[in-house]
């Protein structure tokens, strides 16, 4: 009680002042960065005589035909190839990069800090250099315009983030469990699959996500290798040059609303990530 | 298990890590070292081997080459969208290391840009600032502006809006990179120096700011790199009224179909890349060894 008697007037004044103008910059930030995302949705789904309207900020009637419009051109077809492309890049970059991921969480080993930097340097390394080339050999092997050809390329981008991401996550599953393990008789590949990898199964289904946006968004890869058999951002890449407004509109919306789902879904571990891979 | 195994298997487990990280690097070498080898060759050398300069010649004199459009604009855009980034990622940064309320929602909101693709980010502030986008009705109906302030087609214009889209777009990598930085911080040393009388600016100055430039830096070589790879946002925004490296590499391959040039104009990018990485790292070290750190 006499401790609120302490309290002076002007520091109430300056607690709310203080409280009311980080609401305010809260309020700004979030604004900013959410606006677009909810014009988008609600251009690209507007009847064309009320957004025409100089008057009319919200229109009030609402269409799915420029939706409509840009699957008839193929943006269904496109958005299947890019599920499975980066399906196929989890697979790839999962198979080839959690073994590593578990080596530099588990073993300490001559070199491990020489090649673990190697592969943060890798990590800002511009992949766009390999499309052409790549595109080049690809021709050789038929892998040209194949959705397995751009998985293989997108793979290459997403495993630097993928070991560095498993290994933060294994590491973070005690070792003495694993041991424990090993003392009641299983060995190590046992130990990873029956006590590790269950564990680190939420972490991992995260760093799933994450390799999934990674992939899901590339386009200058995708462009290059693809010419019928194209992903959705480079399908809409293709298309816009002689596009109508529309159809942009439409483009914009079926690439952003998968990104409000991760971040629903996934967004606390993707915060963590995110923190984890550019470091 | 019987006993005679073990000594095979602990000598073994001595090349285990090797074993795990094999496939890694083979897959590495197979996917960017061989391709970056090849792109050299496409760039310098021709069909039969001989070392050749006709892509250069080509890159810098071809007809409608836009080579030295493309380098000022890359670096130009650069120059302007890092530090405005910089400053709001560091700013908000601050802001969210606060406590209030909703503060989740905020802070997942504020990611949003980072899991749609550049292409996608181009298009949706083409929705925002067309001549009939959110940006000009809102103004024209609040009475600001009488006419709709055009953006596209206009090269200076089209600037202004790839400098705001990327803005949005990239501010929240720095935000994150500074912000896990910034929650490190042990809370010890923020007592300590409340302990010690500190004002809240000395807190940051003192406190805050030295521990938090190694997240700064990271950040800031982040940025840089991903910056000379604009593409998508440029692409859609102002195609090549506004040339970028990177948008010169994709007009070389599949409109010019010319593999060489665009391999030229890749390489071009990953040396600036290098470059910029190595002077970053340079200048903050000399920093971190002046402060004693």
């Amino acid at each position: 009680m006499s401790r609120e008697v302490l309290v002076k007037k002007s520091d109430i004044v300056k607690y709310y002042l203080r409280k009311i103008i980080i609401a305010g910059l809260v309020a700004i930030a979030v604004t900013w960065v959410a606006l677009p995302f909810v014009m988008t949705i609600i251009y690209a789904l507007s009847d064309p005589d009320q957004y025409y309207d100089p008057h009319i900020v919200i229109p009030t009637r609402y269409t799915l035909e420029h939706i409509h419009k840009l699957i008839v051109l193929g943006a269904w077809n496109a958005t299947i190839n890019s599920v499975i492309v980066a399906v196929l890049t989890i697979l790839f970059s999962f198979a080839i990069g959690l073994p590593a991921g578990y080596a530099f969480a588990r073993y300490a080993f001559k070199g491990k800090d020489s090649l673990k930097l190697f592969i943060v340097a890798l990590r800002m390394f511009p992949m766009m250099v390999i499309a052409v080339p790549l595109l080049v050999l690809y021709f050789k092997l038929g892998l040209a315009d194949t959705l397995l050809g751009i998985a293989l390329a997108h793979t290459a981008m997403a495993l630097p983030f993928v070991i560095l991401i498993t290994s933060g996550i294994i590491a973070g599953v005690p070792v003495e469990y694993e041991e424990a393990g090993l003392v009641f008789g299983l060995n190590r590949i046992g130990a990873f699959f029956r006590i590790t990898l269950p564990l680190a199964l939420p972490g991992l289904a995260a760093a799933a996500i994450f390799t999934f946006i990674m992939s899901w968004n590339e386009v200058f890869i995708a462009a290059v290798l693809s010419f019928q058999n194209r992903t959705l951002p480079a399908f809409i890449l293709n298309l816009i040059g002689g596009a109508t407004d529309f159809i942009k509109f439409a483009g914009a919306f079926i690439m952003v609303i998968p990104a409000l789902v991760f971040v629903f879904v996934a967004g606390k571990y993707l915060v963590r990530m995110w923190g984890i891979t550019l470091k | 298990m019987p006993n005679e195994e073990i000594p095979t298997s602990v000598k073994l487990s001595k090349y285990t890590p090797y074993f795990l990280i094999l496939p890694t690097l083979a897959y590495m070498v197979f996917f960017i070292g061989y391709p970056l080898v090849q792109g050299i060759m496409l760039a310098f050398f021709d069909e039969k081997g001989r070392f050749t300069l006709e892509n250069v010649n080509y890159l810098l004199y071809g007809p409608g080459s836009l080579f030295w459009d493309a380098l000022k604009y890359t670096i130009l855009l650069a120059a302007v969208i890092i530090p405005i980034q910089v400053s709001i990622a560091f700013g908000l940064a601050l802001l969210f290391n606060l406590r209030f309320p909703g503060k989740n929602a905020s802070l997942y909101t504020v990611i949003l840009p980072l899991t749609i693709s550049d292409v996608a980010a181009g298009l949706i502030w083409y929705v925002m600032l067309g001549q009939y986008g959110f940006f000009n009705k809102i103004l024209m109906n609040l009475g600001i502006i009488s006419h709709p302030i055009i953006f596209f087609r206009i090269k200076d214009m089209e600037f202004i809006a790839i400098v705001i889209t990327e803005i949005w777009r990239a501010t929240a990598i720095v935000f994150i990179i500074i912000y896990a930085g910034l929650q490190m911080i042990s809370h010890e040393y923020y007592e300590a120096a409340e302990v010690f009388g500190a004002t809240t600016w000395q807190r940051f100055r003192y406190i805050v700011f030295p521990l938090l430039l190694p997240s700064l830096q990271a950040a800031l070589i982040i940025r840089t790199l991903f910056a000379f790879q604009i593409f998508g946002v440029v692409w859609t925004l102002a195609g090549r009224d506004i040339p970028v490296l990177a948008g010169e590499a994709y007009y070389a391959q599949t409109e010019l179909l010319r593999p060489g040039v665009a391999s030229l104009y890749a390489l071009i990018i990953a040396g600036l890349s290098i470059a910029v990485g190595a002077l970053y790292i340079k200048f903050f070290k000399a920093k971190y060894l002046e402060a004693g750190m």
